[in-house]
C-alpha cells in the first residue's frame, strides 16, 4: 500500500520494530523498577528508536554490528530472539549469553551481533577489526558500528576510524548522538563536532535527524548501499535524544526542566511516525494493534524470564579458557 | 634438527601455520620491513602485505582491530612491539579480548597470539624494558607464555598459533640473536615446564631469559658440588606446579628467579604454591626478582635491578647452610 511517496507497508514495518523496542524496554524497566529482578544497570534507548531500525533494516542477516551498553535495541532490530535477550537482563539460564554478560554485554551471534560492551568506545575498534576480518577472508558483509555521542571522545575513535580508512574496510559507523555523555551535556565536553572528525579522517559523512525513521531509513540504504559497493567506510552521526535518564535509576535531574518532555512531545521517534501514516491514511487503530502486539510480545518474554531457572552454579568455570581453564586447575 | 635464533624459531613456527592455515596473519606496527627486532623478516614476501599487515602507530587499534577480525573466523598474531608500548591497548586486551567468550555465554572466542618482547636489553630505560607477565597471568581467560630458548619459542608459538585461547606472548628482546638447536617435531604442550638441568640439592624455578641465567648458576654450582636442578617454567600460564612439586618433594629446597620487580612477581604465586601444597623444606624459600624500583638507563643504574648467576648462586650456597632452616 502507498499514498504518494509514502510506503505505507515499509512505515508500518519500522513502526512495528520501533514499538517492539519501546516495549522491551518498557518491561526491561518494568523488570528493573518495579519487581527488582533486573539486578545490575540498563540503560536504555527509549526515544532512540528509529536510529536501530533505520540502519539495520539494510543490513543482511549475515552482517555484522556492535553496540553500547545500550544496547538493547540494535540487538532486536539485528533479530535477537527477545526472550533470551529478556532472561540475559535476568541473568537467567536461556539467556543469549547463558546468564554470564547481562544487558551491558548482550550479544548474539547468530544474527550477527558481535556484543554490546561496557566500555565507551571499545567497540569501534572492534568493529573495524571485524570489517578488516572480513575482507581477509573475502566475504562480502559489512559491518556497523553504533556508538554514541560521548565515544566520540576517547583515543579508540580516532584510532579505530583511521583503521577503517587505512584498510579501506566496508564499514559504517553510526554515532547515535542522545546528546548526552552520561551524566553531561556532550556539546560541553566536545571540541569541534564529531562529523568534522569523521571527514577530517577521510571518511565520507552524513549528518541526519535520528528522529525521523523515514528520511534516516532513506540515508542510511544509501551509506550501507556505499559501504557494501565500494568496500570502503562511511560516518553517519545521526542525532536523536535519550528520554530517559542514561541508566534506569538515573532521574536526569541535570537536565533543564522539560527538556525531555518537549521532546516527547515533538520529536519522539514513533509519533513522528504515527503522524506520518496517518497523513498517509492508516487508522491509528492499526498502529494501535501493533503497539499491543509489542507490548504482548515482551510481557509474554518476561513472564518468560522471570520463570527461568539461575544458571547452573558451576557455569562460572565455564568458557573463560580452554587452556589452564579453572575445571581443569586441581588448585 | 637444525640451527637457529630464538627470533628465526618463532619466524619458522609462524611461516608454517601460515603456510598451512590462510586465516593465520600478522599485525603491527613496522613488520613490512621486517619488524622492529627484525622478527618478520622475509614474511611479507612470501604472504603479501594483507597477511603480514602493518600497521598505524595505533595499539589500541592494533589490538582491538585485531580482536574484531579474530571474532569473525581469523587467527590473528599480534605484534606489539615493546611489552610496554602494549599497555596503550590494555582495555583491549583485558577488558575486551580476555573476556569476551565469557562474557558473551561462550558465542565467540578470540584466537590471538599477542607478541609483547619484554626485559631489560641495551640501556633502554624505564618504557622499553619491563617485565610484566604477572599482570597477565592475574587475568582470566589470556594463556601467558615466557619462552627462553630457541626450542621453547618455536614450539611454543606453534601451540600458541594453535590456540583457542588468547595467548599473552612473552618474548625476550635480550636473547632474539641466541642460538639453539630446534626440533620442529618436538611435542608442544603449553604448561608444561622443561627441565633444564636435573639435580638432587636444590630446585630453582626460572622462565623467559632468567631461565638461562639460572642455567648458568646451576653450571656455576655444579663446580662447587651442589647438584641443582632448573625448572624452566616456560608457561606461567596455566603452570607446570606438579613439575615444581616434585622437583621439590626431592630437593626440600626452592629458590624462584625472575627478572621482574620481586614484589608480587609470579615467584610469590610459586613460593605459595610450595607453601600451600609442597613437601616441607629443608630451607626458607627464596626469591630473587628485581627490587621495586625502576629501570634505568645507565648501564650501572640498570645492572642494580638485574638478578645475576652470581647471585642465584649465593642463594644456593646460603639455603645450603645446615642454620638456614
Amino acid at each position: 500500500m502507498s499514498t504518494g511517496n509514502f510506503d505505507t507497508e515499509t512505515g508500518l514495518a519500522r513502526l512495528t520494530m520501533m514499538e517492539r523496542i519501546r516495549a522491551f524496554e518498557e518491561h526491561a524497566r518494568i523488570a528493573a523498577v518495579d519487581e527488582g529482578l533486573v539486578l545490575g544497570a540498563i540503560h536504555l534507548c527509549i526515544g532512540q528508536e528509529a536510529v536501530a531500525t533505520a540502519v539495520i533494516e539494510s543490513l543482511r542477516r549475515d552482517d555484522y554490528i556492535t553496540s553500547t551498553h545500550r544496547g538493547h535495541g540494535h540487538t532486536l532490530a539485528k533479530g535477537a530472539d527477545p526472550v533470551a535477550m529478556m532472561q540475559e537482563l535476568l541473568g537467567r539460564a536461556g539467556g543469549c549469553c547463558g546468564g554470564k554478560g547481562g544487558s551491558m554485554h548482550i550479544a548474539d551471534f547468530g544474527v550477527g551481533m558481535l556484543g554490546a560492551n561496557g566500555v565507551v568506545s571499545a567497540n569501534i575498534t572492534i568493529a573495524a577489526g571485524a570489517a578488516h576480518g572480513v575482507k581477509l577472508l573475502g566475504g562480502d558483509q559489512i559491518c556497523v558500528c553504533f556508538f554514541g555521542d560521548g565515544a566520540a571522545n576517547r583515543g579508540p575513535f580516532l584510532e579505530g576510524i583511521n583503521w577503517a580508512g587505512v584498510f579501506d574496510l566496508p564499514i559504517l559507523f553510526v554515532c547515535e548522538d542522545n546528546q548526552y555523555s552520561a551524566s553531561t551535556l556532550t556539546s560541553d565536553m566536545t571540541s569541534g563536532d564529531v562529523g568534522g572528525r569523521a571527514r577530517a579522517l577521510g571518511l565520507h559523512t552524513v549528518e541526519a535527524d535520528g528522529n525521523d525513521v523515514t528520511a534516516l531509513a532513506a540515508t542510511a540504504r544509501e551509506l550501507v548501499g556505499r559501504v557494501r559497493e565500494t568496500g570502503t567506510p562511511a560516518f553517519l552521526h545521526a542525532k536523536t535524544y535519550r528520554l530517559d535518564g542514561h541508566t534506569y535509576f538515573d532521574p536526569a535531574t541535570y537536565r533543564p526542566e522539560g527538556e525531555a518532555d518537549a521532546v516527547a512531545a515533538t520529536r519522539d521517534p514513533i509519533m513522528k511516525l504515527r503522524d506520518a501514516l496517518a497523513q498517509a491514511g492508516v487508522a491509528a487503530g492499526e498502529m494501535d494493534v501493533l503497539r499491543d502486539k509489542a507490548r504482548a510480545e515482551m510481557t509474554a518474554a518476561l513472564d518468560a524470564a522471570r520463570d527461568a531457572e539461575w544458571p547452573a552454579d558451576g557455569s562460572v568455570f565455564d568458557n573463560v579458557q580452554d587452556v589452564g581453564s579453572p575445571v581443569r586447575e586441581a588448585f | 634438527m637444525a640451527v637457529m635464533t630464538y627470533a628465526d624459531a618463532a619466524k619458522l613456527a609462524i611461516a608454517e601455520a601460515m603456510r598451512a592455515d590462510s586465516r593465520v596473519w600478522c599485525v603491527g606496527e613496522d613488520l613490512g620491513r621486517g619488524g622492529v627486532f627484525k622478527q618478520y623478516t622475509g614474511l611479507v614476501e612470501e604472504f603479501g602485505p594483507q597477511r603480514i599487515s602493518d600497521a598505524p602507530i595505533s595499539e589500541a587499534a592494533i589490538m582491538g582491530a585485531a580482536f574484531g577480525a579474530a571474532m569473525v573466523g581469523t587467527r590473528p598474531i599480534v605484534e606489539m612491539r615493546f611489552a610496554d608500548f602494549a599497555l596503550c591497548a590494555t582495555d583491549e586486551l583485558v577488558n575486551q579480548i580476555a573476556k569476551a567468550r565469557f562474557m558473551f555465554g561462550g558465542q565467540s572466542r578470540a584466537p590471538m597470539v599477542i607478541r609483547k618482547p619484554v626485559g631489560m636489553w641495551r640501556s633502554s630505560a624505564a618504557q622499553h624494558s619491563q617485565s610484566l607477565e604477572s599482570w597477565y597471568v592475574h587475568t582470566p581467560g589470556l594463556v601467558v607464555i615466557c619462552p627462553g630458548t630457541p626450542q621453547d619459542n618455536y614450539s611454543m608459538m606453534k601451540a600458541a598459533i594453535a590456540c583457542d585461547d588468547p595467548v599473552v606472548y612473552l618474548e625476550h628482546k635480550n636473547i632474539w640473536a641466541l642460538e639453539g638447536e630446534v626440533d620442529t617435531a618436538a611435542p608442544a604442550e603449553i604448561g608444561k615446564a622443561r627441565v633444564r638441568c636435573a639435580g638432587d640439592d636444590i630446585t630453582i624455578v626460572s622462565w623467559s631469559d632468567a631461565a638461562n641465567v639460572a642455567e648458568a648458576a646451576a653450571g656455576m654450582l655444579a663446580d662447587k658440588g651442589i647438584s641443582a636442578e632448573v625448572i624452566d617454567l616456560v608457561s606461567l600460564w596455566p603452570w607446570d606446579k606438579r613439575a615444581v612439586l616434585d622437583s621439590v618433594a626431592k630437593t626440600r629446597r626452592l629458590i624462584v628467579a625472575h627478572e621482574a620487580v620481586q614484589v608480587a612477581g609470579f615467584g610469590a604465586e610459586v613460593v605459595a604454591t610450595v607453601a600451600e601444597h609442597g613437601a616441607p623444606l629443608k630451607a626458607r624459600a627464596k626469591r630473587l626478582g628485581a627490587p621495586r624500583s625502576l629501570v634505568a638507563y645507565a648501564p650501572n643504574l640498570e645492572d642494580q635491578l638485574r638478578v645475576t648467576a652470581d647471585m642465584i648462586v649465593d642463594a644456593a650456597l646460603s639455603s645450603m647452610e645446615p642454620e638456614n632452616v
